[in-house]
């Protein structure tokens, strides 16, 4: 089908990520996800603070050591150990940007530094010139200008520091994105400012990018499709017209329900749906089914079928 | 509507190293008893200095209210000195702040937080306090509120430890309650819940509540009025429906288009280009004139006034005024406008 012929960049395969945090207690902050990315796709994850998709996106470039399962970028494992070179090579396909503008960001270095730090790192520029002038366009591509790379990170408002993450991460020419929350720090006015490049950005060098954020209206916005996740696993994932048009399962619902929309009409007449865990159970009989083409939900056999009525109706 | 409080030409500065940063210029609003008055602005644009300058917190000496007068139940606010400030604040008027992990103390038991000021301000014993306290516990949905008031803070998670912050700011029935972000820390769902709560509980009590935020969505779902501020000033001020379907500010415009609304599949978003004014240095004219598409020449030069659009509606624009050119808002502000049109069956 149309799926097999997408190049899939990334697999997420049973990933397991648990956190010791005591003696005899364990965090299992992801438990079995699984999931891809295709190429040139951005694609969503979204869910309540604390469900793990921050924790994804940090085992997905690394950060953290899997407990269990794999990741494959373009088919070879993300995790586990590897010599330099590869490792080397690796990050200078993986680039990662933050959600805080304020702390990422090293206040002793002037941007000329932050930005070519990776260059260096990967032996990217010859000489000194080579090296600004490679940073002087970075810094226009993502909006900014020359002047500002004799600056250092506290003369720069947060929509330019992160005009300043994203330049960072660019520099190396990466082919997958992954950005953690890289808006929920600003001010609106400047969300739209900071999206819009990444849009751009995307069209302009074909980048995927894996998409965290809990703004829904702006993740569906931006995504091509969407993960949901609940409590370390992912209990829908569809495209994103098709998961705002259809949601099945009753966390999703929940969710969008949720979400207010600038529009006074519509949040008087709005109802939302609660969504009980305890009447839902334990996920034990439930495994992740494709209801319809593209469109996944974790249920059970009993739900499959009365999902896959709704879903042709 | 009966009046509660007026705020008249308000000025609020701060001493710097580098100068006088004159974070709030010269505003003019009045809340109405029971009503929701949302104020809507970019961080910066002086929205939580005024509510400070309301309860009279801003951190003095650096902060100070230069000009104007705050009236509430026919005293003036400004005149007021901490002492009495004491006995208005928490009592009349009382606050919410944005971030519920840091506003509670952490060495007190939760309900000891809420008695606090029941014995204070209403000369309750502490068995009179401790059984109000449950009362309003329940009353903000906290489940078994008995076991909850000899917990610490650290034992709730964030969406209950608002609830704690309402329950305390409700303690004692003020007339004003002054929310600052409120829900900004907050997933979605637990949100959509306080603020449910809120209005639940104006329904009962008929209190009257100034809400800050940025979200839009918000200021849909629970205001009554909105004023938009930038750069220190009330840009637009209106009921929430003619705020949302029929702004009149350049401003506004671009708050509401830089919102992807869920149904839209623009290709790309309305940004206002550029960043707000440093205070320190306000501009001459129009303070959002640099960042306006729209904007005239006398735009750079002098201040707009408040232009009436209704008896509750006013914009300070000078495409307002009768000598400017007429201008159609973008796109994304028009559609918002038809479909209200059409939903409304209003012809032109």
């Amino acid at each position: 089908m149309i799926e097999d012929q997408r190049e899939k960049l990334v697999e997420v395969k049973n990933l397991k990520q648990h956190f010791k945090t005591g003696r005899k207690t364990i965090v299992k902050a992801i438990d079995g996800l699984t999931f891809e990315i295709y190429k040139g796709e951005t694609f969503g994850l979204v869910g309540e603070s604390g469900c793990g998709k921050s924790t994804t996106g940090r085992s997905i470039i690394r950060l953290y050591e899997a407990t269990d399962g794999e990741v494959l970028f373009k088919g070879k494992n993300v995790q586990g150990k590897k010599n330099k070179k590869d490792l080397k090579d690796f990050n200078r396909q993986m680039q990662m940007i933050f959600q805080d503008p304020y702390s990422s960001l090293n206040p002793r270095m002037k941007v000329l530094d932050i930005v070519a730090e990776g260059l260096d790192v990967h032996g990217l520029v010859n000489s000194k010139e080579e090296r600004k002038n490679r940073v002087y366009e970075l810094l226009e591509t993502v909006g900014l200008n020359k002047q500002h790379a004799s600056r250092y990170p506290h003369e720069f408002s947060g929509g330019q520091r992160q005009r300043l993450g994203i330049a960072r991460a660019l520099a190396v020419d990466p082919e997958f994105i992954i950005a953690d929350e890289p808006i929920s720090a600003l001010d609106v006015s400047i969300q739209a400012q900071v999206v819009n490049l990444l849009k751009k950005l995307q069209k302009e060098k074909n980048l995927t990018y894996l998409f965290i954020a809990h703004d829904l209206s702006m993740v569906k916005y931006i995504s091509d499709r969407i993960g949901v996740m609940y409590f370390g696993n992912l209990v829908e994932l569809a495209d994103s017209e098709e998961l705002y048009k259809n949601p099945l399962h009753p966390y999703t619902k929940s969710l969008l329900s949720a979400i207010p929309l600038p529009d006074p009409d519509h949040e008087r007449t709005r109802k939302r749906i609660q969504y009980d865990p305890e009447a839902y159970g334990s996920n034990e009989n439930r495994s992740f089914q494709e209801v319809k083409p593209g469109h996944w939900v974790l249920c059970n056999e009993e739900e499959l079928a009365e999902y896959q009525g709704a879903a042709l109706t | 509507m009966e009046k509660i409080l007026e705020v008249k030409n308000l000025s609020v500065s701060f001493n710097t190293h580098d100068g006088e940063v004159q974070a709030v210029r010269d505003i003019s609003f009045d809340l109405h008893k029971g009503e929701t008055l949302a104020i809507v602005g970019e961080s910066g644009s002086g929205k939580s200095v005024t509510t400070k300058a309301l309860m009279k917190l801003l951190p003095e000496p650096q902060g100070f209210i230069k000009n104007g007068e705050i009236m509430f139940e026919n005293e003036d606010i400004v005149k007021k000195n901490e002492k009495q400030m004491q006995k208005v604040r928490g009592k009349d008027l009382a606050m919410i702040f944005q971030d519920p992990m840091t506003s509670l103390n952490p060495t007190m038991k939760v309900g000891t937080q809420v008695m606090e000021g029941l014995i204070r301000h209403r000369n309750m014993n502490k068995q009179q306090a401790r059984e109000k306290a449950i009362e309003i516990l329940k009353l903000v949905k906290i489940p078994e509120p008995e076991i909850r008031m000899k917990q610490y803070p650290h034992q709730f998670s964030g969406g209950m430890r608002q609830r704690v912050m309402i329950a305390i700011a409700l303690a004692c029935d003020p007339k004003i309650l002054i929310a600052d972000e409120p829900t900004t820390a907050l997933d979605v769902t637990i949100q959509a819940q306080i603020l449910d709560i809120m209005k639940d509980i104006q329904a009962e009590t008929n209190t009257s509540i100034i809400f800050i935020t940025h979200d839009l969505g918000v200021v849909a779902n629970i205001a009554d009025r909105v004023a938009v501020m930038y750069a220190g000033k009330i840009i637009e001020i209106g009921t929430v429906d003619e705020l949302f379907y029929n702004p009149k500010h350049p401003y506004t415009w671009g708050l509401l288009g830089s919102m992807p609304t869920l149904d839209s599949s623009e290709e790309e978003l309305f940004a206002i280009p550029g960043t707000p004014p440093d205070l320190l240095y306000p501009p001459k004219g129009d303070a959002f004139a640099p960042r306006n598409e729209f904007a005239l020449k006398i735009d750079y030069e002098e201040q707009p006034p408040m232009f009436k659009v209704s008896d509750t509606h006013y914009a300070a624009t000078w495409l307002m005024d009768p000598k400017a050119p007429a201008i159609s808002p973008p796109p994304s502000v028009q559609k918002r406008m038809q479909a209200d049109k059409a939903k409304k069956g209003v012809l032109k």
